[in-house]
C-alpha cells in the first residue's frame, strides 16, 4: 500500500510556523521529519512518523506553491487563492525575507550577480546554511534590489513599499542594496571582526548624508549612489594636511579642545599628523571607484588601526573625531 | 421579452504575461450571453488593464435567463495570428432573478483555464432587470429560491412543506462526442463546464416550474449531481424538497431578550425553525388511531417482497413489463389511497394530491419543532443497472457491430434517454416507499440518492428513513390549535420520534421493544438508526461520535451483464457486514442510536467497497445497550478459552473506557422496565435493503442473523478473528477532539467562532499480489484510520474542537487505486461551557423523565440560565491548565504558540503601519510607483477604516465555507442564493505541476477561491452547506498527463457577528459594497 496522493486543503491556509522555518532553512522534506520526531511533537499529539511525513509535506507544497506570491508580497495580500488572515501573512513575509548573519556578511558589498550566486555553494559550506536557504537569501537581495533600483524617493520606504517589511527589516534591506550597488569590499579578513550591524549603521548615515538624496535633489537610486559632486568636493580637504601650518593649527585647536578630557592624549598628540592624513587621504581618493570599495579597509587600515594599538578607548575615539571635524570649522576658508 | 442583462467589465489584474517579448499583456474581454456577443477594446501592454467598459445589455427570455451562464472570456490580442484565450468566468446570474437575494453582482473574480488554473482576475459588474410580467410563469420559474440547506433557512419560516421534486437531464457527454478527437483539450473541457453549467440551469428551471405547480416558492435541501456515464453521456440530476417559505421580517424578531452572545450560539443547532410561533403549538402527533390504522398487515409484508422481485433485471425493454410489474399497479393505487387517508385532507384537486403524493419523500435532515413524529427507520435501495443499452433499436444495432464513436444524431436519443433513467429512479424510489410502508410509515425523511459508476455498470442507491409526519406542515389550510394541544400532551417532546410506528404484534421484522425509557408509555425499540441530523428535542446522554464500517469485497473483472450479476451478487452480503460492523461498534462505544447514516458502495474493476459512516448518540429514551460477547467454538482448549476470555475483557475494558470517554453516565432505572439485561436472541434491524438486479437466490435477505445472539460474535474462524480484531483497533481521536458526521455534536453546544472547513483527498495503490479480501479491508481501514490521524494532527492548534459533518466520499478509479475524500469543518467550542452543559443535559434528561408538561417553555429558558452563569470567563489560569491537560499538549508548547500569536500580531500592524506610509508617500508629491494600478475612489476611505479598527478590517474579504447549515456565534441576515459550480482542471505537465499532489492541491485551493470570490461578488461572507459532491480524478503520469472534475454547491449568505447584530441594519449596505471595498484593497 502506497500512497499516490495525499493533501489537505483548508478555507484558510493552515501555516505551521514551525515547518516554515524548517523549509525556509532549507531542509528537504526528510530532514524536516526526522528534526520534527527530534523534537518530541510525536510524543505530544501520539500522532506517527507517517502522519508527521504527510504534514510535512503538505506545508511543502504550501509553501512552495506561496513562494511565488512571496516573491512580490503585494501579490500575496491581493491574491484570491490562499485566504490567510493578515497576521500569518505578515509572517510569512517577514521570515521570508528574514537572513543569516552569516550569510549576509559573506555577500555584503558583492556585485549581485549570477557570478556571486555561484559561489554559494562555497558561502553554503563556510558558514553551515543549507544552499537552499543560501539560494533564497540571495534572490531576495537581488530581488529587492531589482525592484528598488532606478528608483525615486527614500529607499527604505521603497522597500517597505515593494515588500511590506517590518521598519527595522527594511533597514537592513537598505542596508544590504547601498552595499550592493556601491560594492564596498567587507570580506577582507581585516574586517572580519565588523558584524552586518555595524555596517548597516554606516549604510544608513552614508544614505543620510553622502547620497545623492541627501541634498534633496528627487532623481533616481537618490538614495543608493553616493553624491558624486560631493566626493568632489572632499579632494579640497587635502589642503588640511598638505599645507603645514593649517595642520598645525587644527592639531592645536583639537589639542587644546581635548586636553584632560582624553585619556590617550599623549598618544593623540603624537599621532595626530599620522591620523589627520590617513582621514584626509581617504576621503580624497573617494573620487575613483576602486577606493569607494576600499572606504572600509582603509578606514580600518589608516585610522581605526593606529587607534587600536595605542588602546584608545572608544569614548575617546568618538570624542576626538567629533573635535576633529568640529574644529575644521574655525580654520580658515572652512568658515 | 421580460429581462434586460447588464454587464460592465471594470478592469483586470495579476493578468498573465502573453507576449514574451515584451513581457506584456494585450487584454481584451469577450462577453457572451447565450447567441449574443460583446466585445471590450484592447488595453494594450498591460497586465493591470482598465477597460471600463460600456454596460452590455442583453435583451433575453427569463427562461435563458435561468438557463444561460453569462460567459466572460478574456483573451489576448495577436494582430498576426489568432487571439490566444487567458481564461474564462461563468457568472450564474440566477441568484439576481430572485427579489429578496442579491441586486447586483459586483467584483473580482479569478479568470480560470482549465489547461492553466487561474490567471489573473477580472472585475465585472452585473445587474438584471426583470420586467414584470405576469405570465411569465410558463416556460421559466425566475422567483423560486433553491437552497442546498437540508433544513428550513435560518431567516424564513415554513409555512408549508409540499413534499419531493426531482427532475434530471441526459446529454451526450463532449468528451465523448467524435469532434474530441480533433479538438484541443481545453475546447473540450469548456464545453464540457459550459454543458453542465447549461444543464443544470435547465435542471434547476424545471425543478422551479414543478415547485410553482405545487405553488411553493422555494426548493430546500436542494441536491444536485451529476453521472459521467461515459460513452452513453451525461446525466444531470437534482432532488429536493418543495416548500413554501416566509420570510422572517426582521432579524431582530428573532433577537430574544436574552443578549448572552453564547445564547445565540447556543440556540442555533437547537432551534431549526427561529419562529417562536412554532414554539408555542409545539410538536404534535396525527391521530394517533391514524397512524396505526396503516400499520402493516400481512399485504404488506408480501408486497415488501414481492417489490424486490419485481426488480427486473435492468436493461430490460419497457419498465413495468412482466406479471410484477401487474402486480404493482393496484398495489400502488392502494398505497396511495392510504397515504391519502394518512395525511389529512388537502386543499386542491384530488389528480394533483396524487401527484404530488407519488414519493413523500423529503431531503430535509432536520425539521421545525413538531414536524417529526415518529422515525421508523433507515430505507434503503440499491439496482445495478447496465449503461450502454440503449432501449433504442437503431442504436443497439451500431453498438453491436462497433465501439466506437456514436455517429448519431443525438437528440433523437435525448428524448428518449431521460426516460430510461427516471425509470430507474422511480422504480428505486418506489421501493423505498414501499419499505417505508412496511415500517408502518408514510414518508421518508433525511432522503438522498447517489450512484456509483464503473465503466458500464452503475450502481443507483437511495436511502432514507421512514417516519411518520405532523400533517399540520403538509397542508395548506390552518389547524386548529386546541386539538393539537390536547395530542401533544400524550407526547413528550424528547422521545416521541423514538417510538416505534409500526404495529406491535405485527412488526415488519423481528426487534425487541421495551418501553421508553423517558415516558414509560409507548414502546420503543433497543437501537435506531436514521439518515437524519438528530431532532434538536431529542433528550441525549453524553456526547456522540463518528462510527464508521468499512469494507472491501474483492471481485472478478467481468463484462456487461456478468459483472452486473456479479456485482448484485455480492451487495447482500456487503450490506450485511456493514450492518453487522456499524452495531458492533454501537454497542462498542455503549451508544443505542445512529443519526446521519450513509452507506456508500462503490464499485470497481475488480472489487466493490462499501463505506458506511454515521453518528453514534446514546437516547435516553432507548434502553441501555448490552454489551458484546464473545464465544468460541471449542471450549475444550483451555488455552483458547484463556485467549477468548482475554478478549472478552479487552472489549469490556473499551466499552467502559468509551463510556467514559464519551460521558454516558444513563441514570439509574429500575429493574422492572429494563426487563431482561441479558441480549435477546434476535438481532433487530432497522435497516431494510433490497436487490434489485435480483437473481432469484437473493430475494429477501433477513438481516436478523437468524437465532444467533446478535451481540455474541463466535471466533470460529479466522474471519471473525479479523472483525474483533479491527473492532478494537478503531483508535478513539486524540482528547479534545470529538468527530461526527451529522450538523451538530450532540451534546456539546457551546461553538465559539473559529472554523476551518478543509477538503482532503488521499489515494493508495493497493499491491497488485495476490489481493485477500482480509489485505483489502486492512488496507481500506488504514486509509481511513490514517486519514483521521492527519486531520486530527493537522488541526491540533483548534483543540478543544469538533469535527462537524465529516463526509468521507469512496472512489476507486483505477484497478488498484483507492481515492478518499474528505470534507469537514472543524469548530472549536468552550470546554468549560462543555462540562457544564453537559451536567444541565443529564438534569435535564431527568427533569424530562419526570415532568412532561411545558417541555418546550422549559427548553429555551434552561439554555438561557445555563449560558448566563458560565458566560462570564473563569480565570485565566484555570481555564488554560484546563485547556492544555485536555488537548494533552504540554503547556511550554502552548506558551509559544501565545507569544507567537503576539508576533504575528505585531507582524500585522507592520503591515498595517507600512500601507499607511505608502499611502502616504503617494499623496505627497513624489510618484514612485510605475504599477499602473490605480486608487479607487473607495481606497482611501476603506484604508483609514483599515488603520482605524485592525480587528473589524480582518474580516474585510474573507469568506467563511462551512458544511454546516449554520455559523457558530453568527446569525445569518440574508441569503444569496445557491453557488453550484464545475469545473474541470486538466494538466500536460504534471511533474512541473508537483505532481499529483501538488496538481490536485492547486486545484482544490482554485475551487475554494473561485467560490468565494462568486460569494464575495454577491455580497456574501459565507458559504453554508458547502459540499463537494464529486472530485474525479484521473491520472497518467507515463504521460504526464492528469485530469479532475470538481463539482461544489453551497448557498450564498450574508452573516453578522452576534456582536455586530445590533447593528445589523447598518451592515447591510456594507456588505453589499464589500466587493468595491476589496477592489479598492488591491491599490494600496
Amino acid at each position: 500500500m502506497t500512497s499516490e496522493l495525499d493533501i489537505f486543503v483548508g478555507n484558510t491556509t493552515l501555516i505551521d510556523e514551525d515547518v516554515y522555518r524548517l523549509w525556509l532553512d532549507g531542509y528537504s522534506v526528510g530532514d524536516a521529519v526526522a528534526l520534527r520526531v527530534r523534537s518530541g511533537i510525536l510524543e505530544q499529539t501520539g500522532a506517527t512518523a507517517a502522519v508527521l511525513q504527510s504534514d510535512t509535506m503538505d506545508h511543502y507544497r504550501t509553501f512552495h506553491m506561496l513562494e511565488r506570491l512571496l516573491h512580490a508580497p503585494p501579490k500575496l495580500l491581493h491574491q484570491l487563492i490562499y485566504q490567510i488572515p493578515p497576521s500569518r501573512q505578515a509572517l510569512l513575509i517577514e521570515r521570508y525575507y528574514a537572513f543569516d548573519e552569516a550569510f549576509v556578511r559573506e555577500v555584503l558589498g558583492k556585485k549581485l550577480s549570477k557570478g556571486t550566486k555561484k559561489d554559494l555553494d562555497d558561502i553554503s559550506t563556510k558558514t553551515g546554511i543549507t544552499l537552499k536557504s543560501c539560494r533564497r537569501q540571495f534572490d531576495n537581495f537581488k530581488r529587492v534590489f531589482k525592484v528598488v533600483e532606478e528608483m525615486r524617493g527614500s529607499l527604505v520606504d521603497n522597500i517597505q513599499q515593494h515588500f511590506l517589511l517590518s521598519d527595522r527589516l527594511a533597514r537592513d534591506y537598505a542596508a544590504i542594496v547601498f552595499f550592493a550597488n556601491n560594492r564596498f569590499e567587507t570580506g577582507k579578513k581585516k574586517l572580519q571582526y565588523l558584524s552586518f550591524g555595524d555596517f548597516a549603521f554606516c549604510a544608513e548615515l552614508m544614505i543620510q548624508n553622502w547620497t545623492l538624496g541627501a541634498v534633496d535633489s528627487q532623481v533616481d537610486d537618490m538614495d543608493m549612489d553616493l553624491d558624486k559632486e560631493f566626493l568632489q568636493d572632499l579632494k579640497e580637504l587635502k589642503v588640511l594636511v598638505a599645507d603645514k601650518d593649517l595642520l598645525d593649527l587644527h592639531k592645536s585647536l583639537v589639542c587644546t579642545a581635548l586636553r584632560g578630557k582624553l585619556g590617550v592624549f599623549s598618544e593623540m598628540e603624537a599621532n595626530f599628523k599620522n591620523l589627520s592624513r590617513g582621514l584626509v587621504n581617504v576621503a580624497t581618493k573617494l573620487t575613483h571607484n576602486k577606493d569607494v570599495r576600499d572606504l572600509f579597509v582603509d578606514l580600518v587600515e589608516k585610522f581605526v588601526e593606529p587607534c587600536r594599538s595605542d588602546h584608545w578607548p572608544l569614548s575617546d575615539v568618538r570624542l576626538f573625531l567629533n573635535q576633529y571635524s568640529a574644529s575644521v570649522h574655525s580654520l580658515d576658508g572652512f568658515r | 421579452m421580460p429581462g434586460k442583462l447588464k454587464v460592465k467589465i471594470v478592469a483586470g489584474r495579476h493578468l498573465p504575461v502573453m507576449d514574451r517579448a515584451s513581457d506584456l499583456t494585450d487584454a481584451f474581454v469577450e462577453v457572451k450571453f447565450g447567441n449574443t456577443t460583446f466585445k471590450t477594446d484592447v488595453y494594450p501592454k498591460s497586465l493591470n488593464p482598465q477597460w471600463n467598459s460600456e454596460w452590455f445589455k442583453f435583451e433575453v427570455d427569463d427562461e435563458d435567463l435561468q438557463d444561460e451562464p453569462l460567459q466572460i472570456t478574456v483573451l489576448d490580442h495577436d494582430t498576426y495570428s489568432a487571439n490566444d484565450a487567458i481564461g474564462k468566468v461563468y457568472i450564474d446570474i440566477d441568484p439576481l432573478l430572485y427579489s429578496e437575494a442579491a441586486t447586483v453582482i459586483s467584483g473580482w473574480f479569478p479568470i480560470y483555464d482549465t489547461i492553466h488554473g487561474i490567471r489573473g482576475e477580472i472585475n465585472v459588474v452585473v445587474k438584471v432587470d426583470l420586467f414584470n410580467d405576469l405570465n411569465r410563469f410558463r416556460q421559466s420559474s425566475c422567483g423560486v429560491k433553491f437552497f442546498c440547506t437540508t433544513s428550513i433557512p435560518k431567516c424564513y419560516r415554513a409555512v408549508i412543506i409540499h413534499g419531493f421534486v426531482e427532475e434530471l437531464v441526459v446529454n451526450e457527454d463532449p468528451e465523448y462526442q467524435w469532434i474530441d478527437r480533433i479538438r484541443t483539450p481545453r475546447a473540450s473541457n469548456e464545453a464540457r463546464q459550459r454543458l453542465i453549467s447549461l444543464m443544470s440551469g435547465e435542471l434547476q428551471r424545471k425543478i422551479g416550474l414543478k415547485v410553482l405547480e405545487m405553488r411553493g416558492n422555494a426548493v430546500v435541501g436542494y441536491l444536485q449531481c451529476f453521472d459521467l456515464e461515459g460513452e452513453s453521456g451525461l446525466v444531470v440530476r437534482a432532488i429536493g424538497t418543495a416548500c413554501t417559505l416566509d420570510k422572517l421580517s426582521s432579524p431582530a424578531a428573532f433577537l430574544p431578550a436574552c443578549n448572552s452572545p453564547s445564547k445565540e450560539m447556543k440556540e442555533i443547532p437547537f432551534n431549526e425553525d427561529p419562529n417562536p410561533n412554532t414554539h408555542s403549538s409545539g410538536p404534535s402527533t396525527p391521530l394517533k388511531n391514524q397512524t396505526y390504522s396503516f400499520s402493516p398487515s400481512k399485504s404488506y409484508s408480501r408486497q415488501s417482497s414481492s417489490s424486490d422481485t419485481d426488480l427486473s433485471l435492468t436493461p430490460k425493454t419497457g419498465m413495468g413489463s412482466g406479471s410484477a410489474g401487474k402486480e404493482g399497479g393496484p398495489f400502488k393505487a392502494l398505497l396511495r389511497q392510504q397515504t391519502q387517508s394518512a395525511l389529512e385532507q388537502r386543499g386542491g384537486s384530488p389528480h394533483r394530491f396524487c401527484r404530488r403524493r407519488e414519493f413523500p419523500f423529503f431531503t430535509l435532515t432536520a425539521f421545525p419543532p413538531g414536524f417529526l413524529v415518529h422515525v421508523g427507520g433507515v430505507v434503503s435501495a440499491r439496482s445495478v443497472k447496465l449503461l450502454d443499452r440503449i432501449h433504442n433499436p437503431a442504436f443497439v444495432g451500431i453498438m453491436s457491430n462497433t465501439r466506437s464513436y456514436k455517429l448519431l444524431d443525438w437528440n433523437s436519443f435525448n428524448s428518449d434517454e431521460p426516460e430510461t433513467r427516471d425509470a430507474w429512479w422511480a422504480e428505486i424510489r418506489q421501493e423505498i416507499k414501499s419499505h417505508a410502508k412496511a415500517l408502518g410509515c408514510h414518508a421518508v425523511v433525511g432522503y438522498s440518492e447517489s450512484t456509483s459508476i464503473c465503466e458500464e455498470v452503475c450502481i443507483l442507491s437511495a436511502s432514507g428513513t421512514a417516519a411518520v409526519l405532523n400533517p399540520r406542515f403538509l397542508q395548506d389550510g390552518t389547524v386548529e390549535g386546541c386539538l393539537e394541544q390536547r395530542l401533544e400532551e400524550n407526547l413528550p417532546a424528547g422521545c416521541g420520534f423514538c417510538h416505534i410506528p409500526y404495529d406491535e404484534l405485527n412488526m415488519p421484522f423481528p426487534a425487541h421493544l421495551t418501553y421508553c425509557y423517558n415516558c414509560r408509555k409507548q414502546k420503543v425499540p433497543d437501537v435506531l438508526f436514521t439518515t437524519i441530523d438528530l431532532p434538536t428535542d431529542a433528550t441525549v446522554i453524553g456526547k456522540g461520535c463518528l462510527i464508521q464500517a468499512r469494507l472491501c469485497r474483492l471481485k472478478k473483472k467481468a463484462q456487461a451483464e456478468a459483472n452486473a450479476t456479479a456485482i448484485s451478487n455480492l451487495l447482500p452480503f456487503m450490506e450485511y457486514e456493514v450492518h453487522t460492523q456499524l452495531m458492533n461498534k454501537l454497542k462498542l462505544k455503549g451508544m443505542n442510536a445512529l443519526f446521519g447514516l450513509r452507506i456508500q458502495i462503490t464499485v470497481g474493476e475488480n472489487m466493490l467497497m462499501g463505506l458506511a459512516s454515521a453518528t453514534g448518540v446514546y437516547l435516553a429514551a432507548l434502553p441501555t445497550p448490552g454489551g458484546i460477547q464473545i464465544a468460541g467454538k471449542t471450549p475444550n482448549d483451555g488455552s483458547y478459552e484463556q485467549h477468548i476470555s482475554h478478549m472478552q475483557k479487552k472489549i469490556n475494558d473499551t466499552i467502559a473506557k468509551n463510556k467514559e470517554l464519551y460521558e454516558i453516565n444513563p441514570p439509574e432505572i429500575s429493574e422492572e422496565i429494563i426487563g431482561s439485561p441479558i441480549p435477546e436472541p434476535r438481532q433487530r434491524s432497522r435497516l431494510l435493503r433490497s436487490q434489485s438486479e435480483s437473481s432469484d437466490e437473493v430475494t429477501e435477505l433477513d438481516l436478523s442473523h437468524g437465532k444467533k445472539d446478535a451481540f455474541v460474535l463466535e471466533i470460529d474462524d479466522t474471519d471473525a478473528m479479523e472483525d474483533v480484531h479491527s473492532l478494537l483497533t478503531d483508535v478513539p481521536p486524540p482528547s479534545g477532539f470529538y468527530s461526527c458526521n451529522t450538523e451538530i455534536m450532540p451534546g456539546i453546544n457551546n461553538w465559539t467562532s473559529e472554523i476551518q472547513m478543509f477538503t482532503s483527498v488521499r489515494v493508495i495503490r493497493l499491491s497488485s499480489l495476490n489481493l485477500t479480501n482480509q489485505a483489502l479491508n486492512k488496507n481500506f481501514n488504514d486509509l481511513c484510520e490514517n486519514l483521521l490521524k492527519s486531520l486530527y494532527f493537522k488541526l491540533r492548534s483548534m483543540i478543544p474542537c469538533c469535527l462537524c459533518h465529516v463526509n468521507f466520499t469512496v472512489s476507486l478509479p483505477e484497478d488498484e487505486l483507492i481515492q478518499v475524500t474528505v470534507t469537514a469543518v472543524a469548530i472549536t467550542f468552550d470546554k468549560n461551557q462543555a462540562l457544564q452543559t453537559t451536567k444541565a443535559h443529564v438534569e435535564k434528561s431527568l427533569q424530562r423523565a419526570s415532568t412532561d408538561n411545558e417541555e418546550l417553555l422549559q427548553f429555551p429558558l434552561e439554555l438561557c440560565s445555563d449560558s448566563l452563569p458560565s458566560h462570564p470567563f473563569p480565570p485565566a489560569k484555570e481555564h488554560l491548565e484546563s485547556a492544555s491537560s485536555n488537548s494533552g499538549i504540554p503547556a511550554a508548547q502552548r506558551a509559544t504558540s501565545v507569544d507567537y500569536s503576539s508576533f504575528a500580531d505585531r507582524c500585522s500592524s507592520w503591515i498595517e503601519l507600512i500601507k499607511l506610509k505608502a499611502q502616504t508617500i503617494r499623496r505627497g508629491s513624489i510618484k514612485t510607483t510605475v504599477t499602473v494600478e490605480k486608487t479607487s475612489p473607495m481606497g482611501e476611505g476603506n484604508f483609514r477604516n483599515r488603520s482605524a479598527a485592525p480587528c473589524a478590517n480582518s474580516t474585510v474579504g474573507v469568506v467563511k465555507m462551512t458544511p454546516l447549515s449554520f455559523i457558530p456565534g453568527a446569525k445569518i441576515t440574508k441569503y444569496l442564493g445557491i453557488i453550484n459550480m464545475f469545473f474541470i482542471r486538466e494538466t500536460t505537465s504534471l511533474r512541473e505541476e508537483g505532481g499529483v499532489s501538488g496538481f490536485l492541491h492547486a486545484f482544490i485551493a482554485e475551487v475554494f477561491a473561485m467560490v468565494r470570490a462568486h460569494v464575495a461578488a454577491l455580497g456574501g461572507n459565507a458559504v453554508v452547506s458547502y459540499i463537494m459532491k464529486q472530485c474525479v480524478f484521473m491520472e497518467n503520469p507515463n504521460k504526464n498527463q492528469a485530469q479532475c472534475l470538481i463539482n461544489v454547491s453551497g448557498d450564498a449568505v450574508v452573516f453578522a457577528r452576534e456582536s455586530e447584530l445590533e447593528v445589523v441594519s447598518t451592515q447591510q449596505p456594507a456588505a453589499n459594497c464589500q466587493p468595491a471595498c476589496t477592489g479598492g484593497e488591491v491599490t494600496t
